[in-house]
């Protein structure tokens, strides 16, 4: 049931996130901070599809992960969930098509073999 | 160039900043919604009348915030320096487990954490944007 739910939480978010990261990069950069310009930002943001995506997606990760955390502690919950960054680095590098250079590649694998030995 | 530099400074200054509220509203934010879980959720309707205790629904607010920041922060840093950078907040909910929840850590659990602080050390020294000024209006 555990590995079950880490399950759905890897795909669901792992989806959500490249979504979120290719509806935002077709807004473009947000420059103006005052709550009018949020505002109008978030209603244009409500009608992207990419973003609409990527909130269902992450509904579905935020409710397995409510089931997670009935079962486990916080500091194994938390990091097992991060098997999510391997996969999107690569998505990152090949949908989105960052350049991801070799200190991030070196940056992100660091992280997963921590958050595997946290998670272990 | 000068002018590359000045616009360089500028996205760091405000993505650290973008970056501080992304990662405290996720630490908090998860550490609210274990502190009011319950040891079960028996029913699918537990799912949603859980909600409705505050320690939660403050943890879910805290986490629309941390959503809504990482959009901010997607809408001009890349997804493979948002990554790195954020994942100082799996160090800090080990700390705020270990700390606030009594949680045990072991050796083990730290020296990933350690590892983790590297990864990001490595990372969030670089350049936050680099597909974007080539893809812009290329890739509409």
């Amino acid at each position: 049931m555990k590995w079950l739910l880490i399950g759905i939480i890897v795909a669901a978010t792992t989806v959500g996130e490249i979504c979120q990261a290719m509806g935002m990069r077709s807004h473009g950069e947000i420059r103006d901070f005052r709550p009018g310009a949020i505002g109008r930002a978030m209603a244009l943001l409500a009608r992207n599809r990419f973003v609409i995506a990527s909130v269902v997606a992450m509904a579905v990760s935020f409710f397995a992960y409510l089931g997670l955390l009935t079962l486990t502690e916080l500091s194994f919950a938390v990091p097992a969930t991060a098997v999510t960054y391997v996969l999107e680095t690569v998505l990152a590098r090949y949908i989105l098509h960052e350049r991801v250079n070799w200190l991030r590649w070196l940056g992100a694998a660091l992280v997963v073999c921590g958050v595997a030995l946290v998670s272990l | 160039m000068d002018h590359r530099a000045h616009e360089h400074a500028r996205l760091r200054v405000k993505t650290w900043i973008c970056a501080v509220v992304v990662i405290c509203a996720n630490v908090f934010g998860n550490f609210f919604l274990k502190l009011g879980m319950p040891a079960e959720l028996p029913t699918p309707l537990a799912y949603i009348t859980v909600l409705f205790r505050p320690t939660v629904a403050l943890g879910v607010a805290l986490l629309i915030l941390w959503l809504l920041s990482r959009m901010a922060l997607l809408s001009w840093a890349d997804l493979s320096y948002v990554l790195p950078v954020t994942s100082i907040g799996y160090v800090l909910v080990a700390i705020v487990g270990r700390v606030l929840l009594n949680e045990q850590i072991t050796s083990r659990r730290w020296a990933g954490i350690l590892l983790i602080m590297a990864g990001v050390a490595l990372v969030s020294g670089g350049v936050p944007q680099t597909a974007r000024e080539k893809s812009h209006g290329a890739g509409q």
